[in-house]
């Protein structure tokens, strides 16, 4: 932006709709409270003073889909709760971001063999974005996806991908 | 009171209803038999120098080896008032009753403690055992629809449920527990 920039009065701040859209999403990631087992515990504590979500703009947790862009899948997902997990994905309005809290959620855990319950990884029923490993993973290990999550949000761009037109030409 | 005092009770009142008798266990019990359960529950429960008023746990058992299934009763006498003599001390007792494997049928104690009623849909929900008089006898932990009792010893895995795959290393094979 350099050839536009001091070209205006004091105060105008030129930069690319990108930039300001993704910093201001990046920001403000709102969870929704939304925990299932022990790994709740730990995002309750990532979320509590000490470890402070909120230094990220991540503190703000929802007690509503409709509120919130981020689903923090926290704990074991049944086959009973599967169906809620979903519906809930899809009550979340658009953009919407899911975090694999914890072994169980990324692909069963330690039910994975002798579990006849449990969903042998939440990515069988919504889409994920970040998956965060241990058992259950330590707050700072949650922060860390949440940056993590923050990085994959400033790369996105409301341009089309000048690749996927190259493809379609290609293909046509 | 020792087990041997509370099993000569049960052996005086009813003594057609005993099947066996295990008290050098870690947890004494007698097997009773599945007919006579309500009325030595009962009588477990308001006999005043018995007076076992907390059911703890109801453990279903699955004897795959002789086709049979079993329900383990823990109770014990919890003193409601400290009234200085003996009747104050805890003290605990298990009932077994031994059922059929192919068709599980045992009268329900949800009318002599309430904490059975849970118990028993838990031990219907996981392992088939049906409890006759039960009045809710629904699933309380799969959902209800769910295909056979998982806490069987031959239980088979799913290996779908509603779309989601279930397949995995030992869902294509019997579970060793």
């Amino acid at each position: 932006m350099s050839w536009i920039e001091n070209r205006f009065e004091e105060g105008l701040i030129v930069t690319s709709l990108d930039w300001a859209i993704n910093w201001g999403r990046s920001n403000s990631i709102w969870p929704m409270t939304f925990g299932l087992a022990c790994c709740a515990i730990e995002m309750m504590a990532a979320g509590a003073s000490r470890f402070d979500m909120d230094r990220f703009g991540a503190g703000a947790f929802r007690a509503t889909p409709r509120q919130s862009d981020l689903m923090i899948v926290a704990g074991t997902v049944t086959y009973k709760m599967a169906s809620r997990v979903k519906r809930l994905y899809n009550q979340m309005p658009e953009p919407k971001y899911v975090m694999a809290m914890g072994a169980c959620t990324i692909g069963g855990g330690p039910y994975f063999k002798h579990g006849y319950h449990v969903v042998k990884g939440v990515d069988l029923i919504v889409p994920v974005d970040i998956y965060v490993p241990g058992c259950p993973p330590r707050p700072e290990a949650l922060l860390e996806g949440l940056m993590r999550l923050q990085d994959k949000i400033r790369r996105q761009t409301r341009a089309k991908s000048p690749m996927t037109k190259l493809k379609k030409t290609a293909l046509a | 009171m020792i087990p041997e005092d509370i099993c000569n009770l049960i052996k005086a009142r009813f003594p057609d209803a005993i099947e066996a008798t295990v008290l050098d266990a870690a947890r004494p019990y007698v097997q009773i038999k599945a007919e006579s359960l309500v009325e030595v529950a009962t009588f477990l429960r308001d006999d005043p120098s018995l007076r076992f008023n907390l059911l703890r746990s109801i453990s279903s058992i699955d004897l795959l080896a002789d086709n049979k299934l079993a329900c383990a009763y823990d109770m014990m006498h919890v003193p409601t008032e400290n009234r200085g003599d003996l009747l104050t001390t805890t003290r605990s007792f298990a009932l077994r009753v031994v059922t059929d494997r192919d068709d599980p049928v045992i009268p329900s104690l949800a009318g002599v403690w309430r904490a059975a009623d849970w118990h028993e849909r838990e031990a219907f929900d996981l392992m088939g055992i049906r409890f006759s008089d039960h009045p809710d006898l629904r699933r309380i932990l799969c959902p209800d629809d769910w295909v056979g009792h998982p806490l069987r010893k031959d239980y088979e895995f799913p290996l779908e449920y509603h779309g989601i795959p279930a397949t995995t290393e030992y869902g294509l094979t019997n579970p060793r527990h």
